[in-house]
């Protein structure tokens, strides 16, 4: 439990310090996961010793994003003033970049395969 | 009833309700987390709490944000010879679906008449809050609009993605997973993790690749397009 933690911490912490000396505008969250990965793949972190841990963060992330959609309290007037054009072209855009992701990759996949 | 506390548990005692109303009905539209904060903004408004005083609690939810993002790297590590045998065409999945959630966002805000730091603040939706905030800023965004639009887009993609996939018969593990994440970052992905971990996995790669092109090109369309 303590080490599957420090791993965590320790990719992030590294992420949050790669962010800070170097300046890329770049989150360290995903720094830190890439690092993990890398980890992982070259044998420093074997698998048993993170699943745990990583099995409960990543089975309850959606829980996490509570409190900055709560945030929104904070921006209902801005929203309110052009919420429709906000509201539809967040809507349609999402559609259309779910459709053209999926299907730009079943096709050229399936191009690929023959 | 301000109590950090007392915040906390009714945090949590909502989503764990919404999750059980969400196995009992299939309505897509009760999803637990937009259920969640749609009962806590009403509970705050109700009791007068401002968002100041409920972030004493929710910051030790939101902490953990980080760290399960970093948790992604486990099961991108253990699905990295499929990622690599499936590159090519991952890649274009990400070019296309970038430059088209850049361009139509921006073009409908337009022709519905939003204002142009409304438009710029809309360009990066799709993509993680971190880095949306640090191109709407670049750009001459509001940065709270793009955060807050930033939130709703992954609850809407996490709302509407999988019934809009069946609806356009994406019927590919892969496909169905880089979709999620390509449009809806980490809730997007979340999302997935429940369906199936391999929707998971590739998720995880639609929200970083989808992050990096689109800070490449929003400023680049942006400038074709002539807001900048």
């Amino acid at each position: 439990m303590i080490l599957q933690c420090l791993i965590i911490f320790a990719c992030l912490a590294v992420g949050e310090l790669i962010v800070m000396f170097t300046g890329i505008k770049f989150p360290s969250s995903i720094i830190g996961m890439i690092l993990l990965c890398a980890l992982l793949k070259i044998g420093v972190v074997k698998y048993e010793n993170i699943k745990g841990v990583a099995n409960f963060l990543i089975s309850n992330m959606g829980f996490f994003f509570i409190p900055p959609g709560i945030a929104l309290m904070l921006y209902f007037d801005i929203i309110e003033a052009q919420f429709w054009p906000i509201f539809v072209s967040a809507l349609v855009s999402t559609i259309i970049v779910i459709a053209v992701t999926g299907w730009v990759y079943q096709l050229s996949n399936r191009k690929r395969n023959g | 009833m301000d109590n950090t506390f007392v915040l906390l548990a009714l945090t949590f005692a909502v989503y764990y309700l919404a999750t059980i109303i969400r196995k009992k009905t299939d309505i897509i539209l009760l999803n637990p987390i937009l259920i969640t904060i749609a009962v806590m903004i009403c509970y705050l408004k109700f009791a007068d709490i401002s968002y100041t005083t409920y972030n004493e609690s929710g910051k030790y939810i939101e902490f953990w944000l980080k760290p399960a993002i970093v948790a992604l790297g486990v099961p991108l590590y253990k699905h990295l010879d499929s990622i690599k045998q499936h590159f090519i065409p991952i890649f274009l999945s990400q070019l296309a679906g970038s430059i088209v959630g850049i361009v139509s966002v921006v073009a409908i805000a337009d022709l519905m008449g939003a204002t142009n730091e409304v438009i710029i603040s809309l360009a990066p939706k799709s993509v993680t809050t971190p880095i949306a905030i640090e191109i709407s800023s670049a750009l001459g965004g509001i940065e709270s609009l793009t955060a807050a639009v930033v939130v709703c887009v992954g609850i809407l993609g996490a709302i509407i993605g999988y019934r809009t996939m069946s609806i356009i018969k994406l019927n590919d593990d892969i496909s169905k997973g880089l979709a999620m994440g390509t449009a809806s970052h980490a809730v997007g992905t979340a999302a997935s993790m429940e369906v199936s971990p391999i929707h998971g996995v590739y998720a995880t790669l639609g929200l970083i690749i989808n992050g990096v092109l689109t800070s490449l090109f929003a400023p680049i369309i942006l400038r074709i397009m002539g807001y900048l």
